[in-house]
């Protein structure tokens, strides 16, 4: 997808670094974009919980989908003014600098193989040291756990690691380090957001914890230097030569830099696979209780802004669910149109428990239910009900959010893939009872890359004026008897009630 | 590999020619455009008719395409257009800082698909599922142009403002102004200070599945002598063309 741009135009570009697939999208000073190109790597998936990337493809991608944007808006790398990047947080690569080389494929963070030493951590009662200092309670999502297994697996690691020969990086500091000159003096640096998410970063310093570091057992040499999210780390060789990389952020992070919530209480909403709800808490780092977690924001200059997270599992990968393994429907698209043909669930609710019930329940031995089953109940209930669960467990996630002391969430900004659905946009508006909005233009993670990258030269003179950038293109209104929310919110949650306990122990 | 057919050749060609006229035509404009003897050209449209694939005006006795073939394979899914159309429709509102609206023809309207508010900040409310009238709004004049099989001009047309068009002889000039020019205006005939303008989006074979449409203030789309501005137009047509591209792409 092209747009029209003028000759000599200067634009910023984003490289959108994600679990299917590498993008690059081109914007302008208004945030317009105005080109994008895309290109899907390969799932390795070894054994089952096990998902890996070829991390060397990735950077191949990379490097074919840049100069394939700058083609289809017909513009070349002298009117590039700045690279962001945004990425899929906590999957880890290994390599050695010499060779530019990873030594074993890239652990995904959806990857599982961390459970017994994250069980262990947990069983030594080592969970209040990590929350403690890194804000995150022991988990199979964060990096921490991965690069100790890669540290104890991967043949030549752990001595690498020690001799200075091998270095850790997230998918961004792989990118930089390679971007700017691999073997040949790349920069290894990771930005705070990134760095949040491993386990091993001090959330109030921002720095490597060498308290962590020990209980890991990770060797600090490896690690890159930890970097705010808006600054030079270093400029392009070969693909964009000259050009500055200026930005970097995880990609829900980023999703908040890109919808402008740069105020407390602002918050967005991701919907993709899964949703992810992002709150600014300012110079406040939040209580972790209900699962919820402190992270950082985004760092511009020198004080961060914090962020409180809730991440929601199965939400558009529910539908795909409902589409591929139920076959109800033909495209994602079409669950609105089957949900229309009924006016309410007809009492049926959906768990989508697949594997244990996250924030705020925390319930591993959970799983999926269908309920209120009867005679009268039809295809159409079940698109209603499947389309539900999103709404009912955003408003856990914001009940939660908002018994957390601070700005309570007051609007809601969305994005991602499912915004595109009127009916769930609604019933989210419906059950939270404030309004949501979607901003024109949907690429909220690629800008945010971009607003951070052009920040820091210069194209932009300060956040405040992104902020103009931001169009309402859609506003759904909370409408809704009170009592029938109430009502069924209450069935909601008598539910989800019976999907407890029904997992054995190792099963 | 087996022959063609060539009568199958043909009527295909009748087909097509039906659908990409955007209007009904006439027998001798059928055998001159397929440089086919009269009879024959008669032979093939008659057969058509008879299997519902294309029909014939009473009154006029020209020939258009038949309400079978929206039974053909299934028509678009309204939320598959959406999703289609989703980026696109993004893209016009911040070029041309319109609202965007995408219909299709309902029972007796032209159902809302899909709405993208005017990027200027003032409130406004989605309109996502509202009916509209034909007659009334250039969305509605589009399908009554575009896809008059799908869309019919209702029998009683209720007047909204001083510009609503209320007769069918005011209508049948309206459509055949639309057809030649290959787009759709209505300068306030729904609500009074709002301009509209809006073409048509054609799916594989020509077909019109949806109307594409900007709304804006009046003076914002109209010139003076109300002329509609050029620039808009030509990001409408544009947005047009790649989203029908796209329901090309990948169905
Ligand atoms: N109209 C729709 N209604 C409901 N779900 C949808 C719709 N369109 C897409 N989805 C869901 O959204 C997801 C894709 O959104 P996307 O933002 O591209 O996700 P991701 O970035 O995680 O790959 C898919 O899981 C799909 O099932
Ligand atoms: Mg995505």
């Amino acid at each position: 997808m092209s747009g029209a741009v003028a000759q000599g135009e200067r634009v910023v570009a984003a490289i959108d670094q994600g679990t299917t697939s590498t993008r690059c999208l081109l914007f302008t000073h208004s945030g317009r974009m105005v080109a994008v190109a895309q290109r899907e790597h390969r799932q390795h998936y070894p054994r089952p919980g096990l998902v890996e990337h070829d991390a060397l493809e990735i950077w191949r991608n990379v490097r074919r989908v840049v100069p394939a944007a700058l083609r289809r808006a017909g513009l070349e790398p002298s009117n590039v003014v700045a690279l962001g990047i945004a990425n899929q947080r906590e999957t880890t690569v290994v390599w050695n600098r010499h060779t530019g080389i990873p030594l074993a494929r890239a652990i995904t963070w959806q990857d599982t193989r961390t459970d017994a030493i994250v069980e262990r951590l947990v069983s030594d009662g080592q969970t209040g040291l990590y929350a403690g200092i890194s804000g995150l309670g022991p988990a199979t999502y964060f990096a921490g756990p991965r690069l100790q297994w890669l540290l104890d697996h991967v043949p030549g690691a752990r001595e690498g690691a020690l001799s200075g020969d091998v270095v850790f990086g997230t998918i961004e500091t792989w990118l930089i380090w390679q971007l700017t000159g691999g073997p040949d003096g790349g920069r290894h640096v990771t930005d705070v957001t990134n760095a949040s998410r491993t386990m091993l970063m001090d959330l109030r310093t921002l720095q490597w914890s060498d308290e962590l570091l020990t209980a890991l057992r990770v060797p600090r040499r490896m690690l890159p230097e930890i970097r705010s999210n808006s600054e030079v780390y270093g400029h392009c060789t070969g693909v964009l030569d000259g050009v500055p990389v200026a930005g970097a952020l995880g990609d829900q992070q980023a999703a908040l830099v890109g919808q402008t919530c740069f105020a407390p209480g602002e918050a967005k909403c991701t919907y993709g696979t899964g949703g992810f709800l992002l709150k600014n808490t300012g110079s406040r780092i939040a209580g972790s209780e209900d699962g919820l977690i402190p992270t950082v924001g985004y760092l511009f200059g020198d004080d961060p802004v914090y962020a409180l997270e809730g991440s929601i599992a199965m939400t558009g990968s529910l539908v795909q669910w409902f589409r591929d393994a139920l076959g109800m429907i033909s495209t994602a698209a079409q669950i609105e149109t089957l949900a229309m043909t009924v006016p309410d669930n007809g009492g049926c609710y959906v768990v989508p428990a697949f594997s244990g019930l996250y924030a705020p329940r925390w319930h591993p031995d959970a799983r999926g239910v269908i309920v209120g089953l009867t005679s009268y109940i039809h295809r159409g209930h079940l698109a209603r009900a499947v389309l539900e669960a999103t709404a009912w467990q955003t408003r856990e996630v914001l009940d939660a959010m908002n018994r957390d002391s601070g700005l309570p969430v007051t609007r809601l900004k969305v994005d991602g893939g499912m915004t595109a659905n009127h009916l769930l946009m609604q019933f989210v508006a419906d059950v939270l009872d404030v309004p949501v909005e979607r901003p024109l233009g949907s690429e909220a993670v690629s800008l945010g890359a971009a607003y951070a990258a052009g920040l820091a030269v210069g194209y932009w003179p300060d956040p405040e004026v992104l902020r103009r950038n931001w169009h309402r293109a859609a506003a759904w209104e909370p409408d809704m008897d009170p009592r029938l929310r109430r009502s069924e919110h209450e069935n909601w949650g008598r539910a989800v009630d019976r999907s407890f306990g029904w997992a054995r122990p190792g099963s | 590999m087996a022959k063609p057919i060539q009568s199958i050749e043909r009527a295909a060609a009748v087909l097509r020619l039906l659908g990409g006229a955007g209007r009904p035509l006439a027998l001798a404009e059928l055998a001159a455009a397929l440089d086919l003897p009269r009879p024959t050209a008669h032979g093939i449209v008659r057969t058509l008719c008879d299997e519902d694939l294309a029909g014939q005006d009473p009154s006029t006795g020209r020939y258009h395409l038949g309400d079978g073939l929206t039974r053909l394979g299934s028509a678009w899914d309204r939320h598959d257009l959406r999703s289609r159309a989703m980026n696109w429709a993004d893209a016009l509102a911040a070029t041309t800082g319109c609202a965007v609206f995408l219909g299709v023809p309902e029972d007796r309207g032209v159902g809302l698909v899909h709405h993208v508010f005017r990027p200027d900040g003032t409130p406004q409310r989605l309109r996502t599922n509202a009916v509209q009238p034909l007659h009334a709004t250039a969305w509605g004049l589009c399908l009554l142009a575009f896809a008059p099989v799908a869309a019919r001009p209702p029998q009683e047309m209720e007047r909204y403002t001083r510009r609503t068009v209320t007769t069918a002889a005011a209508l049948a000039d309206v459509l055949a102004e639309t057809r030649r020019r290959g787009w759709a205006a209505d300068a306030g005939g729904y609500e009074p200070d709002v301009g509209r303008v809006a073409v048509p989006v054609r799916s594989g074979g020509g077909l019109t599945v949806a109307a594409l449409g900007i709304g804006a203030p009046l003076e914002e789309l109209f010139g003076p002598g109300g002329r509609v501005r050029p620039d808009p137009l030509a990001a409408l047509t544009s947005a047009a063309g790649e989203i029908a591209a796209s329901l090309e792409a990948e169905r």
